[in-house]
């Protein structure tokens, strides 16, 4: 008899009212309004000020509109808030590093307001390039979908460990495009569930 | 109301919770034969919402064995009482139930202080909500929010109405069981997990194309809720027990760690 484990309790779809318990306030309740869980650093976070757009399509080239989207990133050098980044005490107070967006419930739009994250250590305690991980909730959706962005214009990317483990040709689903302008910088990706074009996905 | 956001931005880590020794090197595979299948067509949305291809495994660096830390000061007193937290005339219509559990890892160790969500619907499986339109009524004083942290031993436990159920544009007669919605954190953004608890005995459970995602009966046995008369409040409410086992810790005896992790 081999060794075994309690097993992980099974996932189900956070259903199409996913809003009334991670962001009421979206659902149309008045209940937490003072929350903008999409704001993910306040000025004081070291890095470059960033907006994150994310448009979500499925399978039939539709906009999901009821998805949650959720975002885990480092601050500008890199220090992940949580007890096992030795430099999390060094963090500034207004960054949060975890981050909520839901659409207007009409669109497939999402959006953060944060900082370009700075580079961790990888598997090999080799750097990774500036990357936010992400966990995708909806309707119909069984278990929750991992993935990464990273951005464009990161020489970085071209040496990042988890990058070079995907196919070549499937690499640009995970890369935020900048965005030509001024003020802010925005960088924006679309998230394909299915398709040419679909988003990879990762098994952590 | 609180500035909360503020609070979850500005708060320090809160103390005690350095202990992440148990932690250091990454978490069980996620077992993908009893977690649902992300393509499951008589449940019809995940067929244009599921991906084609594979998912591609990836080893587990900071940026997975990290998440967010939530402290008592990011809520309020009420947000575990759902009976009372959207109160505007009187008390929500419907059976008042406790919900009480254990959120521990794979090894049956409690997991401390980890952030619980939960929503459903009201007692007559009406949501709260700007896209819904069943025709049940809803409560003005249940809005069926709620959130709470488990205390040192992972334990946690709050009051609502229980949720009826509702008819769902699956098939023409399709009906979600009554359920009542959790979102969990556990220690890292690779112990993320959002679910769904069942009532013992609910005949609606084994017909629900949600619920038969799972194809592994004792996962189903998971997911449901057994009453508990030890726990009741007499002459008040009813109570059911609800545990929830999240990803446990990776045993890596002689591998070498490399630096920064």
């Amino acid at each position: 008899m081999p060794v075994t484990l309690l097993r992980e309790t099974p996932s189900q779809t956070a259903g199409p009212y996913v809003h009334i318990g991670l962001v009421p306030s979206a659902a149309g309740i008045q209940m937490r309004t003072q929350e903008n869980l999409h704001v993910v650093a306040g000025p004081q976070t070291e890095g470059e000020p960033i907006k994150l757009e994310v448009n979500l399509w499925d399978g039939t080239g539709a906009p999901i509109t009821d998805a949650t989207i959720e975002l885990w990133q480092a601050d500008g050098k890199g220090r992940y808030r949580h007890p096992l980044d030795p430099k999390a005490n060094e963090i500034a107070a207004d960054f949060r590093g975890f981050g909520r967006a839901v659409s207007d419930l009409k669109s497939g739009y999402y959006v953060f307001e944060t900082v370009k994250p700075g580079q961790v250590a990888g598997p090999n305690g080799e750097k990774m390039a500036p990357h936010v991980a992400i966990a995708l909730f909806a309707r119909g959706i069984n278990i929750h979908l991992n993935t990464r962005i990273y951005f464009s214009d990161e020489e970085a990317n071209a040496s990042d460990p988890i990058l070079k483990m995907v196919p070549p040709h499937r690499r640009e689903t995970l890369i935020a495009e900048r965005k030509p302008g001024e003020g802010t910088a925005v960088y924006s990706i679309d998230i394909h569930l299915q398709g040419e074009q679909e988003t990879v996905f990762f098994d952590v | 109301m609180t500035d909360q956001a503020s609070r979850i931005a500005a708060g320090p880590l809160p103390g005690g919770r350095n202990d992440l020794g148990a932690f250091p090197r990454g978490f069980q595979p996620r077992d993908r034969d009893l977690q649902p299948a992300a393509y499951f067509p008589d449940y019809k949305s995940t067929v244009a919402r599921s991906p084609q291809q594979a998912l591609l495994s990836v080893p587990q660096t900071m940026s997975e064995i990290t998440g967010p830390v939530f402290g008592h000061g990011d809520l309020d007193p009420l947000d575990n009482d759902l009976i009372r937290n959207a109160q505007v005339d009187g008390e929500p219509i419907g059976e008042r139930a406790i919900v009480h559990g254990r959120v521990m890892d794979q090894e049956g160790r409690g997991i401390p202080n980890t952030l619980v969500e939960v929503w459903q619907a009201n007692a007559g499986g009406r949501y709260r909500h700007k896209t819904e339109d069943y025709i049940a009524p809803l409560d003005p004083n249940f809005a069926g929010c709620g959130r709470m942290i488990t205390d040192e031993h992972g334990y946690y436990h709050f009051r609502t109405i229980r949720p009826g159920p509702y008819p769902w544009r699956n098939y023409r007669n399709s009906w979600r069981p009554a359920h009542i919605h959790f979102s969990l954190f556990g220690p890292a953004f690779a112990t993320r997990m959002i679910t769904q608890m069942y009532f013992e005995g609910d005949p609606l459970i084994p017909i629900c194309p949600i619920v038969n995602c799972v194809s592994d009966k004792k996962g189903v046995e998971a997911l449901t809720a057994l009453l508990d008369m030890t726990a009741n409040t007499p002459h008040d409410c009813l109570a059911y027990r609800f545990d929830i086992v999240l990803r446990g810790p990776r045993q890596t005896f002689f591998e070498n760690r490399p630096e920064g992790l």
